[in-house]
């Protein structure tokens, strides 16, 4: 390594920082003003006034893969190891809303997440579950409408009505096409079939989180913390936007939405991140959108580590990074967290991976005292200098995308896209010249490495999701399908809600492919511009 | 002088992860290739028809969802259908060693994993490939 050479030091996502912070960067910081008290506004501190003490952080691994039976018995593992809720990851079929038997779904099914092509596959994975006890997240965004139907559907089988369930669903679909990159129509219509959802849940399910907002796959595509941050937010905005045009009160659906971000190496960029983000979302509800309810103003956010930041060499650093992060993570003050298992750069987990990332929770949590007393990196002459920092380059990203007309527009234009893939390709350039430093890559690497277990998942499961699907196909009330499926298609060409319609479609056992064409057939089809 | 080395970049399956083709995309372009990149969720038969009207000498084929297995035999199964015997077929990903084998059995010529430099990529190209001829 160089030594003592003059160099410029930047964080993670090239920050610049600077050797040493003092009183003088604190000039014009008010602690009242600029911190407040935890669970008041700006909530620098925290959403809640007793944090940690109050209530851990809840402790939500995300698991999927294979069968429905297979993620169900994942489930029931990790909930017999402590974990605290569950959050649901979908194969990419399913994720793109195409059913197991679909010819684009060949080789794809329950590899990397779970398959649900009806509501007798939700059935099985939630089968043995206290919906009305455990909160469930689920990760779906351009179908998730459907799989939110069906998730209603289970509860009314359980004898569970919906304001009973607690959870998370995504939704999050602008972030979609500005990163992820799993949808089924283009922009503007998937905007509405989700604000459609968004306003039943309002209505039907007081306890649940309505959208998630992520900037998670915002920075796995290569984002910088600040674009994160800022692309995060303003999609948020957009959401709240959406809501307002269609007549409700902010107040009425601002408090369900809910953030979720990543994780990265980089330990106070990303406490400072976590700061960052609730003091802006305070100060955007309370000013710009004038929500009166403190609820609306409170940014509550769900993290997970950083997936890219995961090496295939030397896997066991894995475990560390996974520690830093998730302590940034708590250090922040997030309200629940996934941290990711050392083999997840090859492969889903094996059980005794996700074990150890569990435990790295738990021994944060019961061991290092860390959680011990609130937002303990308030003041600190670094953290709040980069939270302010920060604040401030989101805010300014925030308002160019406000002046290109909003994220749509943004989108269309490839504003967003384009910012992360330059910001990914530098990324890539800083590590192969090595101004980037990853151990076991590009330093202290290994010759020969013995590979580790990694979970195999057999295309069985392709076979009897398959069958599954027909076996039900036969059993439905073909009249009956039809039907739902035509009253869908009608209510998709008016401005009605579409989620009753989807609810009783899927109650038919109506698949997520057949409600999904309908989509596809009445709002086009998106595809990817394909721009680098 | 030979021409220009023609690189299809290319995203098969549903995964929506492009952060590694683009970069790949971008590095080879750097390099002075030409580079043309399918965009996300192409099936093996929309990559060789690419392929085919874009008279490319290099198909390099980008999969993290772990449908690896299955995607690129099918993708060099079509090619070859097409006579685009004289195609090189690289691939990066997501990919564990031990797949590596039947990947390369099944004509897959070189397979970049996670941690992989760009600049060996362009390297092992310019080293490995000379244009086709027409």
């Amino acid at each position: 390594m160089t030594e003592k050479k003059a160099r410029e030091f930047t964080t993670v996502s090239s920050w610049p920082i600077k050797p040493l912070y003092a009183s003088e960067d604190l000039k014009n910081f008010d602690p009242k003003r600029d911190l407040g008290e935890p669970g008041e506004y700006p909530f620098t501190r925290g959403p809640y006034k007793t944090m940690y003490q109050g209530k851990l952080w809840t402790m939500r691994q995300f698991a999927g893969f294979g069968t429905p039976e297979d993620t169900n018995r994942r489930f029931k593992y990790l909930l017999d190891h402590g974990m605290m809720g569950l959050s649901t990851a979908f194969d990419m079929p399913t994720l793109m809303g195409f059913d197991a038997d679909h010819h684009l779904a060949r080789g794809e099914v329950g590899i990397e997440g779970v398959n649900v092509s009806s509501l007798a596959d939700m059935e099985v994975l939630f089968d043995g579950i206290p919906l009305e006890k455990i909160t469930t997240s689920m990760t779906i965004n351009a179908p998730a409408i459907v799989l939110m139907a069906m998730y209603v559907a289970v509860g009314e089988k359980k004898g569970i009505p919906p304001e009973k369930l607690g959870g998370t669903i995504q939704a999050d679909i602008l972030k979609e096409f500005i990163a992820q990159k799993e949808w089924i129509s283009p922009p503007e219509p998937s905007v509405r079939i989700l604000m459609d959802m968004v306003e039943w849940c309002a209505k039907h399910m007081p306890k649940w989180n309505s959208i998630s907002i992520s900037g998670y796959h915002i920075r796995e595509a290569g984002a910088t913390a600040v674009q994160e941050l800022a692309f995060t937010l303003r999609d948020g905005i957009e959401y709240i936007e959406e809501g307002i045009r269609r007549g409700m009160d902010v107040d009425q659906f601002a408090p369900r939405l809910s953030f979720f971000f990543d994780v990265h190496n980089d330990f106070f960029e990303e406490i400072a991140k976590f700061r960052a983000a609730r003091r802006l979302w305070a100060k955007t509800m309370r000013e710009r959108f004038h929500a009166k309810d403190p609820k609306s103003w409170m940014l509550r956010t769900h993290a997970q580590t950083a997936g890219v930041s995961l090496t295939a060499q030397q896997p066991y650093n894995n475990v560390i990074r996974t520690t830093i992060q998730a302590l940034a993570a708590v250090l922040g003050g997030t309200q629940s967290l996934h941290t990711n298992s050392l083999d997840e750069t090859l492969a889903l987990p094996t059980e005794e991976a996700v074990r150890i990332a569990l435990r790295t929770q738990q021994i944060i949590a019961y061991e290092s005292g860390v959680p011990s007393s609130i937002d303990p990196m308030g003041g600190s002459y670094f953290v709040e200098t980069l939270t302010h920092e920060m604040e401030v380059a989101a805010a300014d990203y925030i308002r160019r995308i406000d002046e290109m007309g909003g994220m749509l527009k943004a989108i269309e234009r490839g504003f967003p896209q384009h910012e992360i893939t330059e910001s990914a390709y530098r990324y890539q350039k800083q590590v192969e010249l090595k101004e980037k430093i990853i151990v076991g890559v590009n330093d202290y690497k290994m010759e020969a490495e013995e590979p580790i277990e990694i979970l195999k998942i057999s295309h069985e499961v392709e076979k009897q999701q398959v069958k599954r699907l027909r076996e039900v196909k036969e059993k439905r009330d073909r009249k009956k399908i039809e039907h739902a499926l035509n009253d869908l298609k009608k209510a998709a060409g008016t401005y009605e809600n579409l989620m009753p319609y989807v609810l009783n479609a899927v109650r038919e056992y109506a698949t997520v492919g057949e409600i999904c064409d309908v989509f596809r057939e009445m709002f086009g089809i998106y595809r990817d511009p394909g721009e680098f | 002088m030979d021409r220009k080395l023609r690189i299809l970049v290319a995203k098969p399956g549903l995964d929506g992860h492009d952060r590694g083709a683009k970069i790949i995309a971008r590095a080879l372009r750097d390099a002075g290739f030409e580079v043309i990149y399918t965009g996300l969720h192409q099936t093996p038969e929309m990559i060789v028809s690419a392929a085919l009207q874009e008279d490319v000498d290099v198909v390099s084929v980008s999969i993290l969802s772990g449908a690896h297995n299955y995607l690129f035999p099918e993708v060099i199964k079509q090619l070859k259908a097409k006579g685009l015997t004289d195609v090189t077929v690289i691939g990066g990903g997501t990919i564990p060693e031990e797949d590596i084998p039947g990947l390369k059995k099944a004509g897959v010529q070189a397979i970049f994993t996670p941690g992989a430099d760009t600049r060996d990529v362009v390297d092992w190209i310019k080293k490995n490939v000379k244009p086709r001829k027409f």
